[in-house]
């Protein structure tokens, strides 16, 4: 027989934030403790709102499964004595494990034998165990932030109010702190009173559902979603798709009713982004379009509960979002009375970071990088460069930035077009932030790019030569995503840069400033942490990782340079020509790895095949050299690749290793020549064919 | 219609019928509820404290000149402290919300994530912003640290931001429209302070005279929580406080001074949060009134 186990943690509102994981962690852990336990089930299902966390294990066990328990005991050398007979040590273990000597097993481990004691343990009753996995599942979940509350020691990420512990239709009896668990769980906060009692899975969810909690977090989701779309569908348009706010909204509700509500459309004066940003992240609100995609005066809600007096609910919340955009609309104006230069003086006010000055001292090193970025990739112009580089953090002391902070660069590009400045320099202040989230689009102005990777390598490099470096889950400053953005920009622009010179010129840029490691250390510990990056984006391209190795063994400071070695050797994998190119690659290589000298006397060179190799080569390396030059790595490799046939016939001709050294060392310069240029565009030793 | 003061007086009934005691603002400026001595002080430490009052509370930098409808300087919070916090404590906040006529089924009524921090206080907790119809109109707290000290029990702290909730029940657009009884407007006691106070704040105070003050107050903290007298050491930390907040209205203290200055309050903080739990020790925690308990606590500590 088979029953279903239901664990419900009754919990007062979890953070809405901590849901999808916490979820996850409790699906990770139940799997792990019901193993560990050896209780089997069919389904595994967990569930979650705001008020409770719950585990659902269908069609459990009646019975624990049979263990079979190995204790290894002592090596079989000090098991036995002189005479072969049990040592003391040998029936000392014996004993221990509650066996007889003679019902021990020898068996080998790490090339020893010992003494081991194999037994069975029959498997307890499910009903019997539950009672200490369950607790221990419990205490096992940890949260991003936890609490205590009242007199009690345990955490959790709120106050744990109920248990509910069903093994069919029995209680499973333990407790956390003062809460026993029952056959009893609650329905809605507002919409239900009272404990309702369970007697089963089923019923578990038809009270639930009954008493207005929808357990299940997708069916949830679907809900809600629905629900906005059919909301904003009769108000005319419809609801911006943001995965985000439909996840938090989901765990902010136990039973969702979407509303809709209106405010002034006078409020449409102020930027889109703005309402947007004071719907969503003040009220989580969903914002509506026109079909022709303009935003509409009147927002999405979504109530945790029924559609009882929404008359009321929806004016207040319209009373709340005017007030809000009020305040929106109060910025906007204020702020525009400024031009924004007329707020960088306040930069010598603003900390950027203590130890790496003020805003100030940034932006005039921004300007510096920037110029210099632009001279080298020859995009956008000093003046702008300049111009934008001054510019780009001016909205930090804008009001509206002040109180939406997520603004920032949106209302600078606002602002900059206001002040009357340059697109291009508009545009940049706007792009320079990008990509602000995985996925996000990159700069696409000249401007842009320049002052984004400006952005990036002066973060990067300021935060490295002051020992500030993300480890592990810690990275505070978000240095991986700007090095990460860093890498994607250089590539997608096919920006030929020689990145470890850049890095030490924006070095260059902090003078003034006490830094606690020299350029060279900074430099190369920086170019070791964004080829890094480079190799994860590599690796989400699909390319391998011994092609990776092979290139990145070939090291350049030039990451499109890079980039393009990695396009020619990943397809060079499945070329006709590659069986051709690692036989001359391998034919040289394998004889001449330890030899250094790649000279040859062509004088001492007797045999026909090897003055034909030797010719062949010469005429050759130029052609291979301005190959590379102009980057055609593929060209290069398949005119390496023709020198196949006069390797073979070098091989079958001749010895390599004879006596006479002279002849010898020319032999091994000729392949570690040829080894040499192969090895130009990736070390392909590493390559696994 | 319910007048802001018939609000305050059902809040005191309510609270006082739950068994707090009904306590009166503390006599000094201070930005929040939490920094009066009944929840700072009396949240640290094992000994049991329900008490509810009304707060006013000072924050130098949202004075508007009177003129927004939102934003004052000087306000009220309704503070509640439940230590050690009850189980029931979320129902009996909604129902102390049904005696202001707020019934619960009939509006949306949220627990939406919220971290409380005060960095000058040492002091942090984990709670809600409690959300009426989409609006905020409570901060709920479970104390964890206060002082830099953990707080065993854990205190639940209820602030009501009771303009908002009159501003609700009210119907008023502004604060200042708000009947504080029947003919006399929140705006007729309040507003030319508003206004006199925006421009003290931003215009006349004295940075020169405030920063000796806050120098001065420093050193008597210091002074007297060395004399081992914890709450008038406690007057001089808040004291420092306001004076800082009065300086940063003023825009008189920089990004970097300002780490300084919010360092330097919360070590007092801390000093005297230290010498309060000793005083109450060396009382032997006389709240705690069950006897066992007590002497448990108390020869636990001793091997601790």
């Amino acid at each position: 027989m088979k029953r279903d186990l239901i664990l419900e943690i009754g919990v007062e509102e979890l953070p809405s934030a901590y849901m999808t994981r916490a979820l996850a962690d409790l699906q990770t852990l139940a799997e792990k403790k019901l193993t560990e336990a050896r209780l089997g089930y069919d389904r595994l299902q967990i569930l979650g709102t705001p008020r409770r966390l719950t585990i659902i294990a269908e069609g459990m066990t009646e019975m624990q499964g049979d263990a079979n328990i190995e204790n290894r005991g002592p090596k079989k050398t000090s098991a036995f004595d002189v005479d072969g007979k049990p040592s003391k040590a040998g029936l000392g273990f014996a004993r221990g494990q509650g066996l007889e000597f003679d019902q021990l097993e020898i068996r080998e481990q790490g090339g020893i034998e010992y003494l081991f004691a194999v037994k069975r343990e029959a498997g307890r009753p499910a009903a019997e165990v539950l009672p200490e996995v369950l607790p221990d599942i419990i205490n096992s979940l940890v949260f991003p932030k936890s609490m205590r509350w009242g007199a009690y020691t345990t955490r959790f990420a709120r106050p744990i109010r109920w248990l509910l512990a069903l093994f069919g239709q029995d209680i499973v009896r333990f407790a956390i702190e003062n809460i026993e668990s029952s056959n009893l769980t609650y329905g809605h906060r507002f919409l239900s009173s009272g404990s309702l009692e369970v007697g089963g899975l089923a019923e578990y969810k038809q009270k639930l559902r009954d008493n207005f909690v929808i357990l299940d977090q997708e069916e949830r989701q679907a809900m809600v979603w629905q629900q906005v779309q059919d909301v904003a569908a009769r108000a005319g348009g419809h609801a911006m798709q943001n995965e985000d706010l439909l996840e938090e909204v989901t765990y902010l509700v136990e039973y969702p009713t979407a509303f809709f509500g209106s405010f002034s459309s006078s409020y449409l004066e102020v930027p889109p982004e703005v309402l947007t940003t004071s719907m969503i992240e003040h009220q989580r609100y969903f914002p509506v379009y026109s079909d022709s995609g303009d935003l509409l005066p009147g927002f999405i809600g979504v109530k945790n509960g029924r559609d009882y007096s929404m008359d009321l609910v929806i004016a207040g919340n319209e009373r709340v979002i005017k007030a809000r955009l009020e305040d929106a609309l109060f910025f906007w104006r204020e702020d525009g009375k400024k031009t924004l230069e007329s707020m960088v003086p306040g930069f010598e006010n603003v900390m950027f970071h203590e130890r790496l000055g003020t805003l100030m001292d940034k932006v005039n090193r921004l300007g510096q990088i920037s110029v210099n970025l632009g001279t080298v990739t020859g995009l956008s112009s000093s003046d702008k460069l300049q111009r934008a580089a001054l510019l780009a953090k001016a909205d930090l002391l804008s009001a509206m930035v002040y109180e939406f902070p997520e603004l920032q660069g949106i209302m600078g590009r606002y602002y900059a077009l206001q002040s009357g400045e340059d697109t291009e320099v508009a545009q940049a202040i706007l792009e320079h932030y990008l990509p602000r989230f995985a996925g996000d689009s990159l700069p696409a102005s000249a401007a842009g790019i320049v002052l984004c990777l400006s952005e990036k390598l002066h973060n990067l490099v300021g935060c490295f030569a002051i020992g500030i470096k993300p480890t592990g889950s810690q990275d505070p400053y978000a240095l991986r995503r700007q090095a990460l953005g860093l890498v994607n920009i250089i590539l997608e622009n096919k920006l030929h840069i020689d990145l470890r010179k850049i890095l030490l010129e924006t070095y260059a840029c902090f003078s003034g400033v006490k830094l606690k490691f020299d350029a060279d250390t900074t430099a190369s510990e920086l170019m070791e942490f964004i080829l890094q990056r480079m190799r994860g984006i590599l690796q989400e391209r699909g390319i391998s990782y011994d092609v990776i190795d092979a290139v990145f063994a070939v090291p350049s400071s030039d990451l499109t340079e890079v980039a393009d070695r990695i396009t020619c050797v990943d397809e060079f994998k499945n070329a006709a020509y590659r069986d051709d190119f690692m036989v001359v690659y391998n034919r040289a290589n394998n004889l001449s790895r330890k030899w250094e000298n790649d000279e040859v006397d062509q004088s001492v060179l007797v045999d026909e095949s090897e003055k034909n190799l030797y010719a062949t080569m010469h005429h050759l390396a130029p052609r291979v050299r301005d190959m590379i030059a102009r980057r055609d790595y593929e060209g290069a490799l398949r005119a390496l690749a023709g020198l196949r046939s006069s390797v073979d016939d070098f091989f079958e001709a001749v010895m390599i290793m004879v006596d006479d050294e002279r002849l010898k060392a020319s032999r091994l310069g000729l392949l570690k020549s040829i080894a040499n240029y192969c090895q130009l565009v990736a070390d392909f030793s590493k390559l696994v064919i | 219609m319910l007048t802001f003061q018939e609000m305050i007086l059902r809040l005191h009934d309510f609270w006082g019928r739950q068994g707090c005691i009904i306590q009166q603002p503390y006599d000094m400026e201070k930005g929040a509820g939490t920094m009066n001595p009944a929840t700072f002080l009396r949240c640290l430490g094992p000994e049991p404290w329900n008490v509810a009052y009304i707060e006013p509370s000072r924050r130098p930098t949202d004075g508007r000149y009177g003129e927004n409808p939102n934003r004052l300087q000087h306000y009220y919070q309704y503070q509640v402290i439940l230590k050690p916090s009850p189980d029931n404590v979320i129902d009996l906040y909604l129902n102390s919300l049904r005696e202001l006529g707020i019934e619960a089924d009939k509006h949306d009524i949220r627990l939406v994530e919220d971290n409380w921090e005060s960095p000058t206080l040492g002091a942090w907790g984990l709670g809600w912003e409690i959300w009426l119809d989409g609006m905020e109109i409570t901060q709920f707290t479970y104390f964890q640290q206060c002082g830099g000290i953990d707080c065993f029990p854990v205190s639940a702290e209820i602030t009501y931001g009771i303009e908002r909730i009159a501003m609700y029940i009210q119907n008023k657009e502004s604060v200042f429209d708000i009947q504080w009884v029947d003919g006399i407007t929140y705006g007729d006691v309040h507003h030319q302070s508003e206004v006199d106070y925006s421009h003290y704040n931003f215009e006349l105070a004295d940075v020169a005279s405030l920063t000796t003050m806050f120098n001065l107050c420093e050193k008597e903290a210091q002074r007297v929580a060395a004399a081992h007298l914890p709450q008038p050491a406690y007057d001089y930390v808040l004291k420092c406080s306001h004076l800082f907040n009065l300086l940063d209205a003023r825009g008189a203290i920089s990004v970097t001074e300002r780490t300084g200055y919010i360092g330097r309050v919360r070590n007092l903080a801390r000093l005297v949060a230290g010498e309060y739990l000793q005083q109450r020790k060396n009382m032997g925690y006389p709240l705690i009134k069950d006897e066992k308990l007590r002497e448990q606590i108390l020869s636990a500590e001793e091997v601790g």
